[in-house]
């Protein structure tokens, strides 16, 4: 099910829903799987009282986790080579997630065909949370 | 993030794969993962930073008698301005992700067993009308496998604010 160069086109867009109405039992797996217990994350006390969020947001790593698998689904297992973003909003418990893979480019690197995606990922008013690229072996 | 021993568990990975809402068998069904082209179990793209859970020192994780600074009876632990290393967040501003990269030289598999080493980067500051002065600082991860061969090269920014960011609507 990978992708083929030869059927690749530029502005091709991937789309897939993330997460709807996200959970903070979500953020708290996530939380426990990466080692990343920030109380930001799962501890609406301490958020709202001490650091002054209006309440807990989900880890950064969880929304490009979770975009991970929107690429993975559409590039195919153990193809990425590149993947980066930047966090540009918070994520809110409640949120639903959409995120989007659009084709930027098909070329080659040393012998291999590789496609390079413009990444993003934008909540249920349409701002965007996570922004980014990844690149990854194509078929020819 | 310094780990001097990641070992890469397929356990782990089903967790950390379920955490993200990730189903893929390629995460945790050995028989179903072998019919793939990965040819086995492979962790999901973001997996590499959960190396967090083998660094002694990793700030944002309560330790054994020691100061936490999340919430018992008081709304924090500590008074001070928490933060306990890395990108710590918490107090008035604190600390957040800005940014993350991964560069694969090849995907981890359960067996692997990684060395993450950390080098500071570039520190820029800049001016945000939604959260005041911001600090950012870079850092860059090597994942290195138990044969040496550098595996993810990882790229990351911290930013502190000046104060809590104000929400977009």
């Amino acid at each position: 099910m990978a992708l083929s160069a030869s059927k690749l086109k530029v502005g091709d867009v991937h789309t897939a829903r993330l997460v709807e109405d996200l959970k903070r039992t979500q953020i708290v797996q996530y939380a426990g799987a990466s080692g990343d217990y920030n109380p930001l994350h799962t501890d609406e006390v301490f958020t709202t009282k001490v650091a002054g969020y209006p309440s807990v947001f989900a880890h950064g790593m969880l929304t490009m986790g979770m975009t991970g698998k929107m690429l993975t689904d559409y590039v195919g297992d153990a193809r990425l080579t590149k993947y980066g973003v930047r966090f540009t909003n918070q994520v809110w418990p409640g949120d639903t997630l959409d995120s989007t893979a659009t084709v930027k480019a098909v070329t080659e690197k040393d012998g291999v065909k590789v496609v390079e995606l413009d990444v993003a990922t934008v909540n249920q008013n349409g701002v965007v949370v996570v922004s980014g690229y990844a690149e990854a072996r194509v078929d020819d | 993030m310094a780990a001097k021993h990641f070992p890469v568990e397929a356990s782990h990975i089903l967790m950390f794969a379920r955490s993200v809402g990730d189903d893929n068998p390629v995460y945790s069904d050995a028989e179903a993962a072998k019919k793939t082209e990965a040819g086995g179990i492979i962790a999901p793209p973001t997996f590499a930073q959960s190396g967090a859970q083998f660094d002694p020192d990793y700030g944002l994780r309560p330790k054994i008698g020691q100061p936490w600074f999340g919430s018992g009876k008081e709304p924090t632990g500590i008074k001070r301005e928490p933060g306990g290393g890395g990108r710590g967040g918490g107090g008035g501003g604190g600390g957040l992700h800005a940014e993350q990269h991964f560069e694969y030289h090849r995907h981890l598999k359960p067996g692997d067993v990684l060395t993450a080493t950390t080098s500071p980067g570039k520190t820029w500051e800049r001016e945000s009308a939604r959260a005041g002065k911001l600090v950012f600082s870079e850092s860059v991860t090597e994942y290195r496998d138990q044969n040496g061969e550098l595996v993810i090269t990882a790229r990351g920014v911290g930013v502190r604010t000046e104060r809590p960011i104000d929400a977009k609507s």
